[in-house]
């Protein structure tokens, strides 16, 4: 079959029913401030780590949040923890929190 | 008469006691890791045994750091510990006297006056007072007695003994200090009724004697009372191992080890092991906690984090909720290495968490003398970096900024979280940086960073946080300088204060500048922002609350600036505070600028310089 240099998208409908939201259930107990997030994107545009990557804290939050949890892992990876996220935060969220948080998920229902 | 059964429950006790001690000191000390023995080996002939001894003299009996918090508070420690010390000593000597020098068993002089009822004047005694022994004891017992008034008057009137709150006691806890308790006031009455019989007391016990003989049947009251007080002594030293008692033994043993230069680490359980059985949760250190006192957080100051420690089952909070600024373990009369344990504990729990830094690939950079790395959080206060490149321009310096784009973390924050294989790898991608430009001095304008670079980098050059370069800057160059009309409150970072040691070079550097007025409390007990990167999980409002608690201290004398030397101080004050924050570079500049204006075009003439310096990428 020739290749055509394109190819269809896979369909990126976000299935609420079907993705696995353990991880978000979890965060919210962890983390309460979790929920506070108004995803404005302050924690990426400081982020120390995204300054030299593609990690994008502000994404990862809300794959969480959506329940897609497949590229989590390697992208939680990549945080230096610096704290300049907290900082930023208009919404008081506990970021570094959160990242601990989301590992210890990782761990926990073994992703 | 050398024995009667009421002596067993005494006797049980100490036997139990003794068998636990030796198992667990023995114990302790064989399973120190190889390098602390060799450290044993090496110093136990030198006068470091020597200096532990009167260390051991000066806290264990004599509780010279209490008398230091509280005179009240100290005196109460010393009656308890240094009184019943001499009881025990003059006890002894005093039986040995009265049965002619024999070897006795134990319980012979804690119970001698129920067994010898000599009150014979003894050949030495012309030259003292009759009754030698007898007097000296009974002042001693008054001695202990004092203390134990005290330490019920302090149930309810703390303030007195200068703690505001005291610590929430355990189950074996409540036992021991009960039996404690008991202890003298029932050795008083044994004595007094056996001396209401016999004669065998002195002031004290004779009088009360003779008192109570007036009305009482003394000879068969004293019975029962010995009974009750070998129990009481028999239930302390059985439950001393698993109360807070513990500390008496254990903080003798820990006073020697920390002379011989051992120390709680990743590697050293067996040290925080001692260290957490040292703590005799006195509660000093729940005053000292500003979480504590501005926030409301009761649960984690060290007397509670360190008996979850002991007692095996940590809580999260109590090990990360803590902002490790240190005020605690300045307070702990004991000197317990709070920051090191806990940041162990952390350690063990995210230790494991993997991380992945390959996306960063370290770049050679071009050879200059001096390096400027500004840090992560002075990114995010823009002012302090500026404030620092002006300055570094004005002084004609020969630098580079390294991180003029964005820093890579120096990798302190992921050791404080208790991730240190991560940092490592954050600190080899900076090591390589800054040795590739042959600098021969680091700068930092933030402590924290200047903490890691200093003691874990190991870099083998000069590193400077930016209140000492500017100092050394300003003393050597020839600009103007003048202890302006700005009157300047100086906050104390915990990194550059307590972590790092430097109090003097930032208050130097702004006395030559504006007029300094001193916080308090500063220095060695300067109060943390708040906003520390160690707490992990404290809120935005709990830090919010410590931030404005500092911020009433140090605008008590209505300054006009409140000078700080920490990025994230400035950070966390700024948006908080009545008063104008600034960093002590900002200070500088401003007062360089307003004394000698025509400094600000050499400073732009150096910028273009700068824009056009060739750079290796």
């Amino acid at each position: 079959m020739n290749k055509f240099g394109y190819s269809i998208h896979k369909d990126n409908q976000i299935d609420y029913d079907a993705n696995d939201r353990k991880i978000n259930d979890f965060m919210l107990e962890y983390e309460p401030t979790y929920w506070a997030c108004i995803a404005c994107g302050s924690c990426t545009a400081s982020c120390s780590a995204g300054n030299f990557s593609s990690f994008n804290f502000r994404k990862t939050h809300l794959l969480v949040r959506r329940g897609e949890t497949k590229t989590l892992k390697s992208e939680i990876e990549k945080c230096m923890f610096c704290g300049k996220c907290l900082l930023v935060c208009p919404r008081g969220v506990n970021t570094r929190n959160l990242i601990l948080g989301i590992n210890k998920a990782i761990e926990k229902f073994g992703l | 008469m050398t024995f009667d059964l009421f002596v067993l429950p005494f006797i049980l006790g100490l036997i139990a006691l003794l068998i636990w001690l030796t198992t667990h000191f023995i114990g302790w000390l064989r399973s120190l890791p190889n390098e602390d023995i060799i450290k044993i080996r090496n110093k136990f002939l030198t006068k470091e045994t020597l200096n532990a001894l009167g260390e051991v003299f000066m806290e264990s009996f004599i509780h010279r750091r209490m008398f230091r918090k509280n005179k009240l508070l100290g005196f109460m420690h010393m009656s308890f510990a240094f009184g019943w010390f001499l009881l025990i000593v003059v006890g002894n000597i005093e039986s040995r006297v009265y049965s002619g020098w024999h070897i006795n068993p134990p319980y012979y002089p804690i119970f001698l006056k129920f067994f010898v009822h000599d009150i014979r004047v003894l050949p030495f005694e012309i030259f003292t007072i009759p009754g030698f022994f007898r007097f000296t004891m009974d002042i001693l017992l008054l001695l202990v007695l004092s203390g134990l008034v005290l330490a019920l008057i302090k149930r309810t009137r703390s303030k007195w003994f200068g703690l505001k709150k005291t610590t929430k006691h355990t189950f074996f806890d409540r036992i021991a200090i009960k039996s404690l308790w008991l202890i003298f006031p029932l050795r008083l009455l044994a004595e007094s009724f056996t001396a209401g019989y016999w004669q065998t007391g002195s002031f004290l016990t004779n009088s009360l004697g003779n008192v109570f003989a007036s009305f009482l049947p003394v000879e068969v009251m004293a019975y029962p009372f010995w009974w009750m007080y070998s129990f009481a002594l028999g239930v302390f030293f059985v439950t001393l191992p698993f109360s807070r008692y513990m500390h008496i033994p254990a903080e003798i043993l820990l006073i020697f080890l920390r002379h011989y230069g051992i120390s709680v680490n990743k590697d050293n359980h067996i040290m925080e092991e001692i260290n957490v059985n040292s703590c005799p949760r006195c509660g000093v250190c729940i005053d000292a906690c500003q979480l504590n006192t501005e926030a409301g957080v009761n649960e984690i100051m060290p007397v509670y984090f360190l008996r979850s420690v002991r007692e095996k089952e940590t809580k999260h909070d109590e090990v990360f909720s803590c902002a490790v600024c240190g005020r605690c373990q300045q307070v702990c009369p004991v000197g317990i290495e709070v920051n090191s344990i806990r940041t162990v504990k952390r350690l063990q729990e995210n230790n494991k968490q993997a991380f992945d830094f390959s996306y960063l690939s370290p770049v050679p950079q071009a050879q200059t003398e001096v390096l400027y790395f500004a840090g992560c959080m002075t990114h995010l206060t823009p002012g302090i970096k500026n404030a620092m490149v002006n300055l570094l321009n004005i002084f004609g310096v020969n630098y580079r900024f390294l991180d003029e784009d964005g820093s890579v973390c120096c990798g302190r924050p992921l050791m404080l979280a208790g991730k240190d294989k991560a940092a490592a790898k954050l600190m080899e991608y900076n090591r390589q940086l800054i040795q590739s430009s042959g600098a021969k001095i680091l700068v930092t304008s933030c402590p924290i960073c200047f903490k890691i670079f200093k003691e874990e980098y190991n870099l083998g050059i000069e590193v400077l946080h930016h209140s000492q370069y500017l100092l050394r800057l300003t003393q050597e160059g020839e600009l103007q300088t003048n202890p302006g009309k700005l009157n300047v409150v100086y906050h104390d970072s915990c990194e550059l204060g307590r972590g790092s040691g430097i109090y003097e070079e930032p208050r130097q550097l702004l006395a030559s500048f504006a007029h300094l007025i001193a916080a308090d409390p500063e220095k060695e007990n300067g109060l943390c922002c708040g906003g520390s990167i160690a707490s992990i999980g404290t809120s935005k409002e709990q830090k919010d609350k410590v931030a404005l608690g500092a911020l009433r201290q140090l605008s008590l004398s209505h300054p006009d600036i409140i000078a700080t030397a920490c990025p994230l101080c400035k950070k966390t004050f700024s948006k908080l505070s009545q008063v104008r924050v600034a960093d002590i570079a900002e200070v500088v500049y401003e007062s360089l600028l307003n004394l000698t204006p025509a400094l600000e075009t050499i400073q732009e003439e150096s910028v273009l310089e700068l824009e056009e310096a060739p750079c290796i990428k």
